[in-house]
């Protein structure tokens, strides 16, 4: 929670993303109060991925959206590259947003379906580069978008398809092309996985991983599956009811966490292994099940 | 468990979607079988038709554009797609009873929880509606509801989702199934949540001696509860076996590929 786990770092890396006691508080029915985030301070240096872990209601998908600037801060301020977001007029904003891009994790509902996938990879570029505007520059728009596609791994040619004409994992890859069409430093991963299957999960994941190597991305990494941000992530924070419990290098906090909530969430995650943990489950009668029942 | 007959078993079953494109043969010749008192788990990736399969053995699938051009799904011995709808509707439920991915679609919104468990005594056991209602809290007892009585009278948007989920189990197990098809039925919980429900069918299932088929695509959820394994691909069963076989030999390059991409907490040695 405080940088002295970054500071460890002997790359002498910036800090791109600053949150300094990030409340937000939501106000329900009658005189309800949920607190969202509670209290939250963390820096995220350029060029790392900080995974944020926890569970449904832990928070993680509205701090990501108060250090997206889409929602204010009841308490706390957000800095990204400097600039608290809080003080930034209008344009300003619209100017720094180029910076910062999200995926989402359900590429099905984060997509106009009735959107060619051009002009769906386009509309950051058409958004922040006036120059990407009207119908002289559609060649030059069709030209960057293949190469956007490209680079996540789609042919060019099927910028004119639907929405509805990829499988999960393509439509992962368009979101991410979308993601990088502004040339953002730092891109906000919202489960971006969590939809696919293992396969596709594990294509996808070294897609990321290649293409933060590529352009010097920073990611935050929002997931539920510590597994995943095992392979993924520089550093963890793991949530809580809105809090931040443990906050680390990857390596120290999955293998000696401290807190004794990662340890239950830990502790929870199945393995794929036939004899490491399944003692627990020897009650049943049917362990000497052969082969040729099936 | 050899030399006892299978509660439930698959024999070559076919199932084709007879699609205005054409026909999708998604399930090509699949066989398999469930003892009582054990876990058979299906893996297998988007597509790979064991959904599809497990639909079959309750004749699910809507039809058309579902059609069954060959095989047999025998429970006891006796062939459920040769059923009428009428003596079908015997079995769905009663004998043999489902738990699904999400339990928001899978619950009636406008139905108090009690009642869409209690439904199932009703249907199946001409239970009088009193009776029914108090074996509904019993059975949400069972599945560790806290506060049954409260819960029993509360519609599912009041409940989370591992709640939700609970309440699923108790309306499929009310019945006492001696098969329970259970198909994703963790996928939508958080890992915490989702313990309590694994750990939860595996005290019912020891606990009433149920066959239990959990359709999954999580390799770390079959390690940890299942007996025996069937991996399919393409509408076909590719590899079968015991949990230690398939994890620790396995012998399709199918399989070794789901085992290698399936990501892991401890690194691998």
């Amino acid at each position: 929670m405080t940088t002295a786990d970054t500071s460890r770092r002997t790359t002498t890396r910036t800090t791109l993303l600053e949150l300094d006691g990030l409340a937000r508080e939501f106000t329900g029915p009658g005189t309800t109060r949920t607190i969202a985030v509670d209290d939250v301070t963390l820096t995220v240096e350029d060029g790392e991925t900080l995974a944020l872990v926890g569970e449904s209601g832990s928070g993680k998908t509205t701090l990501t959206r108060l250090l997206l600037g889409l929602l204010d801060p009841t308490a706390g301020t957000v800095r990204f590259e400097g600039h608290d977001l809080a003080r930034l007029s209008p344009a300003e904003m619209r100017a720094l947003r180029a910076g910062m891009q999200v995926v989402l994790q359900d590429p099905y509902s984060s997509m106009n379906p009735r959107m060619k996938v051009t002009d769906i990879v386009a509309e950051p570029l058409v958004t922040h580069d006036v120059t990407y505007r009207g119908r002289r520059a559609r060649a030059r728009l069709r030209e960057r978008v293949g190469e956007l596609l490209e680079s996540v791994g789609l042919p060019a040619r099927l910028q004119d398809r639907y929405p509805h004409e990829f499988s999960g994992g393509q439509r992962q890859r368009v979101s991410i092309a979308r993601a990088l069409a502004s040339s953002p430093r730092l891109v906000v991963l919202d489960e971006p996985t969590s939809a696919l299957d293992v396969s596709v999960q594990s294509q996808v994941l070294d897609l990321l991983v290649e293409l933060q190597r590529q352009h010097g991305l920073t990611y935050v990494f929002v997931s539920h599956n510590l597994a995943v941000v095992r392979q993924i992530a520089d550093r963890v924070a793991v949530l809580r009811r809105g809090r931040v419990v443990e906050c680390g290098e990857t390596a120290t906090v999955l293998g000696a966490p401290r807190h004794p909530y990662t340890r239950e969430l830990l502790a929870a995650v199945p393995r794929p292994d036939a004899y490491r943990t399944r003692t627990r489950t020897g009650t049943g009668t049917g362990t000497g099940g052969g082969t040729t029942g099936v | 468990m050899t030399t006892q007959a299978p509660v439930l078993e698959i024999r070559d079953l076919h199932v084709d979607f007879r699609l205005a494109g054409g026909p999708v043969h998604a399930v090509r010749g699949v066989s398999l079988t469930a003892h009582a008192g054990e876990t058979l788990a299906v893996v297998g990736e988007s597509g790979s038709g064991k959904s599809a399969t497990m639909l079959a053995a309750l004749r699910l699938n809507p039809e058309p554009p579902c059609a069954y051009p060959g095989g047999e799904v025998l429970l006891d011995g006796r062939d459920l797609l040769a059923l009428p709808e009428k003596r079908l509707r015997e079995v769905r439920g009663n004998d043999v009873a489902m738990v699904f991915q999400d339990p928001m679609t899978s619950l009636d919104p406008l139905q108090r929880v009690g009642n869409q468990v209690a439904e199932v005594l009703r249907t199946h056991r001409g239970a009088s509606r009193a009776g029914a209602r108090q074996e509904a809290v019993r059975a949400l007892d069972e599945v560790g509801i806290p506060d049954p009585e409260l819960r029993a009278r509360q519609y599912p948007h009041e409940l989370s989702g591992g709640l939700r989920q609970r309440v699923m189990i108790a309306t499929a197990l009310v019945g006492r199934p001696r098969v329970l098809i259970a198909d994703e039925p963790t996928t939508a919980l958080d890992v915490t949540v989702q313990r309590q429900i694994l750990d939860l069918l595996a005290e019912l299932r020891a606990r009433h001696g149920m066959a239990v088929v959990l359709v999954t695509h999580d390799l770390g959820v079959v390690a940890e509860t299942a007996d025996r394994v069937v991996v399919m691909n393409a509408g076909r069963v590719v590899e079968h076996g015991t949990v230690a076989e398939v994890f620790e030999t396995p012998r399709q390059q199918y399989t070794r590929d789901l085992l290698a991409a399936t990501p892991r907490l401890e690194p691998t040695s």
